[in-house]
């Protein structure tokens, strides 16, 4: 009984995070938008005595320094000890996967290549002989579809039999007579040091030719870096004059050249390529005419099923918390215990968990669209603007999506955007964009003072963050980033039918998120403000004697230019630091009712008058978001400036918008 | 001849929707990362190149080559040469 260590590593889009998910079982996001797969995600799996575990790399289109994603598989192959690594290739698209394998095979990766989609790609007459393609590359090829297990007690015990006996890939790979005898020169120097030859010397001779920075560096600390960069010299003069174009060049052509013998002795394709379903559809959506019109209605569609499929279901949880406080107080009477249940607990917990319908349904869209295939035309259709209007690539644009569902996992998909700037530029908007956190904020706004414009009202916040994030990003540009722009390079892949597991899955794990976060960050705040309303001993609970009163109206004239310089607002929104929602929980707390409805109507309308709620809503829209997502900027960013940056952006944001609207409003003659 | 032959040598960008070429040279402008980038998505010299459609909103514009779709802004478009086949 032995561990075995596999990677596997394929393009984008090739199935990889779906192989993952049927070897390990572990529940992992499956995506179809390039370069989804950022995070190293691990499992393992027992397969005859042995524990397999599985790394699952990032997608990558080469192995270059060209992007984090890159040097992290790259590094995961040359440093950590992996026994095997599966190279997962769509059978559809052959020729462009193969440049990822070639360089894997450079570096002598004890490699098996897994093909994928063999059904799709002989529905569409392509015919790949398997056994020559595996003689010719010297690694062994398995067909599987790594949406069933076709393939998958073949492949395993590939696995088990290339741990036992590894094979250098390398081997077969010939790139033409006048590079290789040149490279030899150069890897006689690189070979003197013996610090250099964890990776094959060839690799680190076409790697300098290449100009990677971080191969450079390495070389740099070399005894014998001298001599290698000189003969380096040589060699690229020698080739700049022999071909007479850049040797990155040279090298990309070698390597297809490669590519185009293999495909030519193994592959078997129609003249004619048959039009495919995703052409079909492709033709419609991203028309010239259709494409926005059609992004648009399906924009439109999601928020519409959301609320309308979600409301009914909202009021339904909201019945429910209400029977079950009454219980509470029938049980236990009325005493602090029963208090702490109903206000505390019921209150702040039940406030938000009835919106969660919403949330599911609003991610369940979402993931449907990922996995379809659809949000990388959603790019393609709107890169214009984002690139004309935010100076951003196409690609900024599915991050900014998601964060209207949540903002973390919308700054967390700023990874697969290669230039930093991009990234963090992305990462400083997103939280404009208003989360599902920031619904029941709204709904319980509109439903109290906005019942005949609910759908409007809402919308017109939606807006203001997306025109706010344009013009936030617009001064960034004009500040900090000046001049930048970033290419936009994007796959469009082959549309699937998303998998209902898959999508399930994916739905889960974000709704499951925010229930984690409902059950535990929120359940803690809703006791903190129980506790914080409830001292000192012997005052009425929620008074404005309670400490929680007392912070409250010392802070409240801040807001009161805002029109909301009540103290129970003030304590929301420092309450929303911790989570939006918790908004709500905190007037749920603070008014001493169970869930929202008539009763809480009655005392909002205490407290604000229509414009007051909406410049209320304005602020929430657009303040500091919440721990979870400063701390994913952290994390992402690996720096206090920047999460830092986005308290002070969006709390100054905040203030000078709500302060417009009231004081615009009441100029304007609202109430 | 030789200026027929030049004829059928356009720029990426300027292709029209449905047009076919062969990709013939490559100029980085200055941009070495972004050229690396695409000569591992398939933008060799003598790569077949479909020009498939340009967006809504003209810019990006959709390319089929080697079997599958990719999409590029006209500007970095700009910067390949390719002769065209009819």
């Amino acid at each position: 009984m032995s561990d075995i260590k596999i990677g596997l590593a394929g393009n984008p889009n090739v199935g990889k995070t779906s192989l993952f998910n049927q070897l390990t079982g572990l529940h992992q996001h499956v995506g179809n938008w390039p370069g989804k797969t950022v995070e190293k995600a691990e499992g393992f799996l027992n397969y005859n005595k042995h524990k397999i575990n599985i790394v699952d790399l990032p997608g990558n289109y080469a192995l270059s320094a060209h992007s984090i994603e890159e040097i992290v598989s790259r590094d995961f192959i040359v440093d950590e000890s992996s026994d095997v690594i599966i190279n997962v290739i769509d059978a559809n698209n052959l020729e462009r996967n193969l440049y990822l394998t070639i360089q894997m095979m450079e570096l002598g990766t004890n490699l098996i290549i897994a093909l994928n989609m063999n059904k799709f790609a002989k529905k569409r007459e392509y015919y790949i002989n398997i056994k020559e393609l595996s003689k010719l590359l010297g690694v062994p090829v398995i067909e599987i579809e790594a949406t069933d297990d076709t393939g998958k007690k073949e492949l395993l015990e590939t696995v088990e039999n290339l741990a036992k006996n590894p094979v250098n890939s390398s081997k077969k790979l010939v790139y033409g007579k006048e590079l290789e005898e040149h490279l030899q020169d150069l890897q006689r120097v690189i070979e003197e040091d013996k610090n250099l030859l964890n990776v094959p010397s060839s690799w680190t001779a076409i790697k300098l030719l290449e100009n990677d920075d971080i191969i450079i560096e390495k070389v740099n600390n070399s005894t014998s870096c001298g001599k290698i960069f000189k003969e380096l010299e040589i060699l690229k003069k020698h080739l700049n004059d022999v071909f007479g174009e850049s040797i990155e060049e040279i090298i990309a052509n070698y390597r297809y050249a490669f590519i185009d013998g293999l495909i030519k002795e193994t592959v078997n394709k129609p003249e004619i390529e048959k039009v495919t379903i995703t052409e079909k559809i492709d033709n419609i959506v991203t028309n010239r005419i259709l494409g926005l019109p059609v992004f648009i209605a399906i924009m439109w569609a999601i928020f519409q099923i959301t609320f309308i499929v979600g409301f009914p279901l909202q009021n339904l949880i909201d019945q429910l918390f209400g029977v079950l406080g009454e219980y509470v107080l029938i049980i236990f009477g009325e005493s602090w215990f029963s208090s702490l249940i109903v206000d505390g607990i019921i209150g702040g917990v039940g406030g938000v968990l009835t919106f969660l319908p919403i949330i599911f349904l609003m991610f369940l869209m979402i993931s449907i669209l990922e996995d379809s295939g659809y949000l990388a035309r959603a790019a393609f259709v709107m890169d214009k603007i984002m690139h004309k209007l935010v100076g951003l690539h196409g690609k900024a644009f599915i991050p900014m999506i998601l964060g209207f569902g949540c903002s973390v996992p919308g700054i967390m998909a700023t990874r697969t955007m290669e230039h930093e700037r991009d990234r963090i530029l992305t990462m400083l908007i997103i939280p404009f964009m208003s989360c599902s956190a920031r619904l029941p904020v709204y709904a319980l706004f509109v439903a109290g003072f906005f019942s005949i414009y609910q759908g409007e009202v809402i919308l017109s916040l939606y807006l203001l963050g997306i025109v706010v994030a344009i013009i936030i990003a617009f001064l960034f540009k004009k500040v900090l980033f000046k001049g930048m722009t970033s290419p936009f390079v994007m796959e469009l892949p082959s549309y699937k039918l998303p998998s209902v597991k898959g999508v399930l899955m994916h739905t889960w794990e974000k709704g499951y998120g925010f229930i984690k976060r409902a059950g535990t960050i929120i359940l803690a705040a809703s006791v903190i403000i129980w506790i914080l309303s409830s001292l000192p001993v012997g005052v009425e609970y929620g008074s404005q004697m309670s400490i929680t009163g007392q912070i409250g109206t010392f802070i409240s004239p801040i807001f009161a230019p805002l029109g909301f310089g009540n103290w129970q607002s003030s304590i929301s929104l420092i309450f929303g630091l911790v989570a939006k929602e918790i908004v709500v929980a905190t007037f749920c707390t603070l008014f001493g009712v169970a869930e929202v409805g008539t009763g809480m109507t009655t005392l909002l309308h205490g407290l604000f008058t229509p414009l007051s709620a909406y410049s209320f809503m304005v602020f929430v829209l657009l303040y500091v978001p919440c721990f979870a997502a400063i701390a994913t900027v952290k994390q992402e960013t690996s720096s206090w400036k920047w999460p830092l940056m986005i308290i002070a952006i969006t709390t100054f944001t905040a203030y000078v918008v709500s302060f417009i609207i009231y004081q615009g409003g009441l100029l304007l003659g609202f109430t | 001849m030789e200026e027929k032959k030049n004829k059928s040598i356009k720029s990426l960008n300027e292709l029209k929707s449905g047009e076919k070429g062969t990709i013939i040279s490559f100029n980085d402008n200055g941009n070495s990362e972004l050229k690396r980038h695409l000569l591992g998505m398939g933008f060799v010299k003598g790569s077949e190149i479909t020009f498939e459609k340009v967006a809504p909103l003209g810019d990006p514009i959709k390319l089929r080559l080697k079997g599958y779709s990719i999409c590029l802004r006209k500007e970095e478009a700009k910067n390949i040469k390719v002769q065209l086949i009819n």
